[in-house]
């Protein structure tokens, strides 16, 4: 091999070795989008016998399926705005105020946003128990909301750091209270920040399987997650078509969501202006 | 003038206000996260169970449970295929792959980036029970991995009893690898051109670059990142468990997995909570080097 033919392979090779990765990438996922327009899915990637639309609607229309999406709306929904409310409260008197504890709240905090919540789901199941909240929507909210919390509270601290408290002395002396200057001058200001933390929230319920899995019982309280694994236990994984337009369906508003955040993160600390002239 | 600008600060020093704005969130994660941590060190001390004798009444058994733990077997394999499943898929696969597509991706037609980016994302942003599914099927007996070796004339394999351990973790090296290429795109980025230039003056080979300048200039992000995969992947339970349930046997029963199956397969809550506490120490330990790497 001359100089000039190694030259020649050491071009191509990157773009090779990352096609082939791309290729592995992509095969999984092609099976679950094909299949879902297939009249006749198998388990194996093929061109399909037909295409339809039939999969998607058999899906949609099933009440069933639609109470577990709603379902699966709610708990998130209702976390995500839980964990924005409560988050900024809390990170309030984090950023602004002079505290003692600031700091080893915040290390606590940062601590318990890695903590893996798979290890504490067993004593979670006993305390819904004994609290009575085992298979309820809104217990399962409550603890989503707990274990979301430490991360909400950690961005929403960092982006409230951001915001000139200039602008909120401003609205004081125009005779505004503490909870009108961050409604009115501060949350305004942290739109970015508050749909990041939304966004993070709501996706990471949106494809939590396990808690949901622990804390719910009856079927007519499963969200999506939950529903898509029943589908899979029920037809014994026959009915490829409907189980992937399920799982497209079911994966979309995190896509969506993720593409969105991006837009969010980009725009990001833009606020800093605000005092400038 | 003065009066005014005084004015603005005393309303920040109303004393216990900031009380009022902690509450709520620390009221809810005391109930519904710290203390269940505490009744994970609790309950692993009892015989809590949900059938039986015990579900009756709740005794202390001491150590118990852990000498349990030391002598069963499954124990050790669970342990075992943590261990192989977390350095198998996050310290190396995860890592090493996302570290190898973003090296690979610098300075590439950006059309290219762009198409292997978003395939590699797309494994990531999609929910683990829809991965699952995606790698159950591709590995699956009638699969899309079977279908492409038949296709060349070769005979199929049955990839998720044959070698369960490697379907899962390459499902989870699929499902995570864009986390770390992220990471470390953003980290590769911040590689001033001057320092690898000055090394290719001075004579260094593209792999010598790598070893001696790219890769300790990056170091502090490895460690931050291994630390923070590692923690994603301990707790692990969806994917494998829709995959394989643990089986066959208990060749894929990784910790969280055996805890599932103590606690709510066996009824037994307190073997199952000691099981968990020695998940959350390994978490905890873990968690307290990942922040000392981010305070530093």
């Amino acid at each position: 091999m001359n100089a000039n033919q190694r030259k020649w392979v050491f071009r191509i090779l990157p773009y090779a070795i990352l096609a082939f990765i791309g290729i592995c990438f992509v095969l999984p996922l092609l099976w679950v989008l094909v299949a879902s327009v297939d009249s006749n899915a198998m388990q194996s990637l093929k061109m399909p016998s037909r295409l339809t639309g039939g999969n998607y609607v058999d899906v949609l229309t099933n009440p069933d399926n639609q109470r577990a999406f709603l379902i699966g709306l709610l708990m998130s929904g209702g976390q995500a705005i839980i964990v924005v409310v409560l988050g900024l409260l809390a990170s309030y008197p984090l950023s602004r105020y002079q505290l003692r504890f600031k700091k080893p709240f915040m290390l606590t905090i940062l601590f318990m946003t890695s903590l893996p919540i798979t290890a504490v789901m067993v004593p979670v199941y006993q305390l819904f128990l004994t609290l009575k909240l085992y298979n309820n929507i809104f217990g399962v909210i409550l603890f989503f909301v707990a274990s979301a919390m430490p991360y909400g509270i950690w961005m929403l601290k960092n982006f409230m750091d951001s915001v000139p408290s200039e602008l909120e002395e401003a609205a004081w002396i125009d005779g505004a209270s503490v909870f009108v200057g961050i409604r009115k001058v501060v949350a305004p200001l942290m739109i970015p920040g508050i749909c990041t933390v939304a966004i993070f929230t709501f996706s990471g319920s949106w494809g939590n399987f396990f808690v949901p899995y622990i804390l719910l019982q009856s079927p007519e309280n499963f969200p999506a997650s939950l529903k898509i694994y029943q589908f899979f236990g029920q037809y014994g994984m026959a009915d490829y078509g409907k189980l992937a337009a399920f799982s497209v369906m079911y994966a979309i508003p995190s896509i969506v969501l993720y593409v969105l955040s991006q837009r969010f993160m980009s725009k990001g600390f833009g606020m800093q202006g605000g005092t400038k002239g | 003038m003065s009066s005014i600008a005084a004015a603005a600060p005393a309303k920040r020093r109303k004393t216990w206000t900031w009380l009022y704005f902690l509450l709520p969130s620390v009221a809810i994660m005391l109930v519904f996260f710290i203390y269940p941590i505490l009744l994970t060190v609790f309950y692993s001390f009892t015989n809590l169970a949900l059938t039986g004798e015990a579900a009756k009444e709740l005794n202390f058994v001491g150590l118990d449970n852990y000498a349990r733990m030391f002598e069963d077997p499954t124990v050790r394999s669970s342990i075992w295929n943590t261990l192989v499943f977390l350095i198998g898929s996050a310290v190396i696969g995860q890592q090493v792959l996302g570290f190898l597509i973003a090296l690979l991706m610098k300075h590439k037609n950006r059309w290219f980036r762009r198409i292997i980016g978003t395939i590699v994302l797309a494994g990531w942003v999609t929910p683990e029970i829809v991965c699952a599914l995606c790698l159950y099927s591709f590995f699956g007996d009638e699969g899309t991995l079977n279908a492409i070796l038949q296709s060349f004339g070769f005979s199929t394999v049955t990839w998720l009893y044959t070698i369960p351990m490697v379907t899962v973790i390459l499902a989870n090296i699929w499902h995570g690898t864009a986390f770390s290429m992220l990471v470390f795109q953003a980290a590769l980025d911040d590689v001033p051109s001057e320092i690898e230039e000055a090394a290719v003056v001075d004579g260094a080979s593209k792999w010598q670059i790598l070893t001696r300048v790219t890769i300790p200039y990056i170091k502090d992000t490895i460690m931050t990142n291994m630390m923070l995969v590692t923690l994603q992947t301990l707790g692990v339970f969806g994917l494998i468990y829709a995959m394989t349930g643990g089986g066959p046997g208990t060749s894929t029963t990784t910790l969280p997995i055996f805890m599932y199956n103590q606690a709510f397969v066996n009824y037994q809550l307190g073997y199952g909570t000691a099981i968990s506490l020695l998940l959350l120490l390994i978490g905890i330990i873990l968690s307290l080097f990942y922040i000392r790497s981010m305070k530093e």
